[in-house]
């Protein structure tokens, strides 16, 4: 058997919205991957720490507070601590044009916004999973 | 290999990787358990089993939380059903254990079943191989919600739990029989909801009736999502191990386990080498087309056939 | 509905159209589909007529404004009467930034406050929490004490405005401030007008700000009824909330069973706690979304009004009428604003406005173009606010009390929402009520199921979002979005050290321990956390308290 992609998706901060989060997750799944949910009110050590004992591909996180400025470059700062920045960080929301360079900058690979496909999605893991 | 050291140091993303490889690569993992054999069987394994909605994750939990205060090392498996459609799977156990996923001592596990049927995945025995050997005093292996058949667990612990809850359809008669008889040890989860009592009631009735003298398995009202009454089921499960290592029945339940995996590789190998053996040199399916003509019978062809290979 | 012999003309009628015009008309050129769905995924038919109705009993059913069962309106005049309160949804940043808002708002002709708070408030976290890090004052005003809740309506007299808390668990310490603001201003609390949310279960379903379980919140939330009852009289002391079901992705029948079926389990745990439901049951609002669909979304308002009023008479056997009538404040649907080409957001807030009003909304918000972006900007806020009213003032709909009822398709809708709304409420009771029903997962599941079709469907274009998956343009990124200053945290965390070493740190303390001890026994906690409140315990410790005593919640996830 192939080796499924492992995607660990999580909500980070404070943000109760998952709708979009569990929309991905289970896009993911129906694409063949093997999703790890954690659910709300994830901080971004527990993030890092579940995507090191889930040896996942990829991490996927949403947020709509706007509270992604902090956040997503936490979690990055903490993959390099812990050596393991060959991890994938991925992350979609209410994530304004102007935010988007310095987070791609810090390392996120990819944003997606409001409006977003699922298959944009999908694509972009298989076309940029390391492996 | 760099890893297995790193692992043994207790390095978690040197474990993590080990575990992928035994759930991803065949050749690598049979190498990699060679190395580690020799460091497994010291960690007491238990599997917690029951239908879905039992409550299983928050019982995990929990129970994690209690043996994390003795300073135990504990490791959780957690297997959640792959699909067969598609080959993806949600694995949500971790949300029921998210303030476990910082504590060092503690290393969680979600796998999916990749179309293996008993209630684990092919690569969960392997996989707790690499977490005892990790140095883990306790694994605890989350099994898929049992319905019918899922009756692997009991090759993989030395413990069952088996979990149930009040009002969970037809209760206890909606789980069969041959699923009653693994559990060492009955947990009735949210005992705090109407009809707890009833459910324990029945399952002593059920417990009753059963042939097995030895040792009655006890029935243990909990209400994990408050906390209540963990300390008892702990007592019970380490109960349950001490009557196992006093009776010396560890050693031959877990002998039983070992000879079982023996065969079960063997038989594995078995059916691949008569595969390569046979099938591109179109072998098999000149067999097949003698049987469809009743020109021999399949005993007599699976004795030539294991005879090319001896 | 109908005579006999008008019926069966008109049956025959159909039947002759349908083999007729209709077949040659389709045989000329075929529908543009096969099958023709609602917003929420529902096959609407061709043609509606007086067959669809005929079993509807006009008087038993559908009556007249202000008569049980309510489906025309819970009052007689409806907006010849008094038009529904504009309530603009607002709060960011700082106490000072929001009060400016507010006071921008009253200006523009708002007629009642609506108070955003941020993340941490709303989970009970002070500003200077390790997980507050990034999201003080983001989504709304950051509020730790009185102190900021006195900036926060500073200048703004509360006996005349009414103001609406979007605030569910700390509802009792955001009620508690606010009394005593007002009691600072020299206003009493039977004259304070305004709402909670202090709806705790579509948190757990849909919303994510809960803290405590489910037992501990609706204690919290009974307490607050019977203490409204007696002290603060006109408060609305919870708003039901469909919205965010909704929002969630649930279809319009699940926003109305849902809601619903979580309006039952606050009544049945007043009840329990010994309250009389004509006590508390005048006093329960609702708040639902309003989504594109307009006829389905008219007909959900309607079916969800009847269908409560039958409930509070044939379950709860409620007497006086003001137990039975279900009022409501609406929202536009954020989710159905699009980041692609936001000017069109105007044109959907201005449909959604339409079908809220046609629905006999009690009050209003209506979202800015840009808020699938950021924050509204203030000219955003303006456009929002002109829609309504523009609708209220221009379009005419508000002459003549509920104008689509007797629409054969309208009222057909708003029997079916009403059926499917009732079912779902079946099944929640048969698995043990609302609270039990999300322990399980049931409802998030449903709504999640709901969901991902939609999502599927948008991507398969077979739901067309316009400006999203077709007719699409090359754009460049808007400008001028609202920034919320990244330095909030470190202002509100400031304050809060010199709170701390200005208040009487003794009489918190004190006020604090007999909080604890009240959570301990079963007396109504509300007289304590307004008795902590005045002496400036901040809500992070306010909250504490009580997660000690009580304990956290754990979500429950089906996917």
């Amino acid at each position: 058997m192939d080796k499924p992609i492992r995607v660990l998706v999580a909500k980070p901060g404070l943000d109760g919205h998952d709708r979009g989060a569990k929309m991905i997750a289970r896009a993911l799944r129906d694409a063949g991957m093997e999703v790890i949910y954690t659910g709300l009110r994830q901080t971004p050590e527990q993030i890092v720490a579940a995507a090191i004992q889930e040896d996942v591909d990829i991490i996927g996180m949403s947020i709509l507070s706007g509270a992604h400025n902090h956040l997503f470059p936490k979690v990055i700062g903490l993959l390099k601590d812990q050596d393991a920045e060959d991890i994938m960080v991925i992350a979609g929301g209410v994530i304004p044009e102007d935010d988007i360079p310095a987070l791609k900058e810090a390392g996120v690979a990819a944003i997606f916004t409001p409006g977003a496909l699922t298959t944009e999605i999908v694509q972009f893991i298989r076309d940029n999973i390391k492996r | 290999m760099e890893l297995i050291n790193k692992m043994l140091k207790g390095d978690k993303r040197a474990c993590a990787r080990l575990i992928s490889i035994v759930e991803n690569d065949e050749k690598e993992s049979e190498k990699l358990i060679k190395k580690i054999y020799k460091y497994t069987g010291k960690a007491h394994i238990i599997g917690i089993t029951g239908p879905p909605g039992a409550g299983k994750s928050t019982l995990t939990d929990k129970y994690a939380k209690l043996l994390r205060k003795s300073d135990y090392i504990v490791g959780v498996i957690a297997v959640d059903p792959t699909s067969p459609y598609t080959g993806g799977a949600i694995l949500g156990d971790r949300i029921r254990m998210n303030d476990l996923a910082l504590d060092p001592g503690v290393f969680i596990r979600s796998m999916g079943t990749r179309g293996y049927l008993g209630g684990l995945a092919k690569a969960t025995r392997n996989a707790v191989k690499i977490l005892d050997a990790y140095g883990c005093d306790y694994i605890i292996i989350e099994t898929v919600g049992v319905g019918q058949s899922e009756v692997d667990i009991v090759k993989a612990a030395d413990t069952v739990v088996l979990v149930m809850v009040p009002g969970l359809g037809d209760d206890i008669q909606s789980i069969k029989a041959g699923i009653m008889e693994i559990g060492d040890l009955f947990v009735v989860n949210k005992s705090d909801l109407f009809g707890a009592q009833r459910t324990a009631t029945e399952i002593n009735m059920m417990l009753d009736m059963s042939q097995n003298t030895d040792r009655r398995p006890p029935v243990v009202m909990v209400t994990a999502n408050q906390n209540k009454n963990i300390d008892q089921m702990a007592q019970e499960i380490q109960r349950h191990y001490e009557y196992l290592v006093e009776n010396g029945l560890l050693e031959e339940r877990r002998k039983k386990n070992i000879k079982r995996e023996l065969l079960e590789l063997v038989e594995e190998e078995l059916k691949k080498l008569v595969i390569r053996e046979t099938e591109s040199n179109g072998e098999l399916d000149r067999m097949t087309d003698i049987l469809f003509n009743k020109e021999t019978d399949p005993f007599t062809l699976r004795d030539r056939l294991l005879s090319t290979i001896k | 509905m109908f005579e006999k012999e008008k019926f069966e003309q008109i049956k025959e009628a159909r039947k002759n159209w349908e083999e007729k015009d209709l077949n040659k008309s389709l045989s000329r050129s075929p529908e543009r589909k096969e099958e023709f769905k609602t917003g929420s995924g529902d096959i609407i038919e061709r043609l509606y007529t007086p067959e669809d109705i005929d079993d509807l009993d006009y008087m038993e059913e559908i009556g007249l404004p202000g008569q049980y069962p309510y489906t025309r309106g819970y009052q007689p005049t409806m907006y010849r009467g008094r038009l529904w309160t504009m309530r603009m949804y607002a709060g960011f940043s700082t106490a000072e930034e929001s009060n400016k808002r507010y006071k921008f708002l009253v200006d523009q002709g708002s007629t009642g406050l609506s108070v955003a708070f941020d993340l941490p408030t709303q989970i009970g976290y002070d500003s200077d929490h390790p997980l507050a890090e990034g999201e003080v004052g983001k989504v709304g005003v950051a509020i730790d004490s009185l102190a900021d809740m006195e900036i926060l309506f500073d200048g703004i007299n509360l006996e005349k405005v009414s103001t609406s808390m979007t605030i569910n668990s700390p509802a009792s310490v955001l009620l508690a401030m606010y009394i005593a603001v007002a009691d600072k201003q020299g206003v009493s609390p039977e004259k304070l007008r305004g709402t909670i949310q202090n709806d705790i279960l579509k948190e757990y379903i849909a919303r994510g700000t809960y803290i405590y379980p489910t037992e501990e919140s609706m204690r919290l939330i009974t307490d607050i009824f019977a203490y409204c009852s007696e002290n603060v009289p006109q408060w609305n002391t919870i708003s039901i909330s469909g919205y965010h079901i909704r929002e969630a992705g649930s279809t319009a029948a699940q926003e109305v069973g849902f809601t619903l079926a979580d309006g039952i389990a606050y009544v049945e745990a007043a009840i329990k706690a010994g309250l009389d439901v004509d006590s508390f049951a005048p006093r329960l609002s609702f708040f639902f979304n309003a989504h594109n669909d307009l006829l389905e979304e008219v007909a959900k308002y309607r079916a969800a009004r009847r269908l409560w009023a039958k409930i509070m008479k044939e379950r709860f056997g409620a007497k006086k009428p003001q137990s039975m009538m279900l009022k409501f404040h609406t929202q536009t649907g954020g989710s159905t604003l699009t980041a692609q080409q936001p000017d069109n957001n105007i044109v959907r807030v201005a449909i959604q406005t339409l079908a809220a009003v046609l629905g006999g909304t009690q009050s209003l918000h209506t979202n800015s173009k840009d808020e699938a972006l950021a924050l509204p900007t203030e000219d955003s806020v303006r456009i929002a606010l002109r829609t309504q009213q523009i609708v209220a003032y221009e379009s005419g709909v508000t002459n003549t009390v509920d104008p689509l009822a007797g629409s054969y398709y309208v009222e057909a809708k708003t029997k079916e929402i009403e059926d499917k709304a009732m079912e779902y409420i079946t099944k929640i009771d048969e698995l043990g009520g609302a609270p039990r029903a999300i322990d399980a997962g049931y409802i998030q599941k449903e709504i999640t199921d709901a969901a991902y079709k939609y999502q599927m469907d948008v991507e398969k274009g077979d739901v067309v979002v316009v400006g999203m998956n077709k007719f699409k343009v090359d754009e460049k990124a808007p400008q001028g979005l609202l920034k919320v200053d990244p330095m909030v945290g470190e202002m509100q965390k400031k304050k809060l050290v010199e709170l701390k070493a200005k208040r009487d740190n003794p009489a918190v303390t004190e006020k604090l321990t007999a909080l604890k001890k009240a959570c301990e026994g079963t007396e109504n906690l509300m007289p304590y956390i307004v008795e902590a409140v005045r002496e400036y315990a901040t809500l992070g410790e306010i909250c504490d308290v009580m997660r000690e005593v009580f304990g956290e919640y754990e979500q429950s996830v089906m996917l």
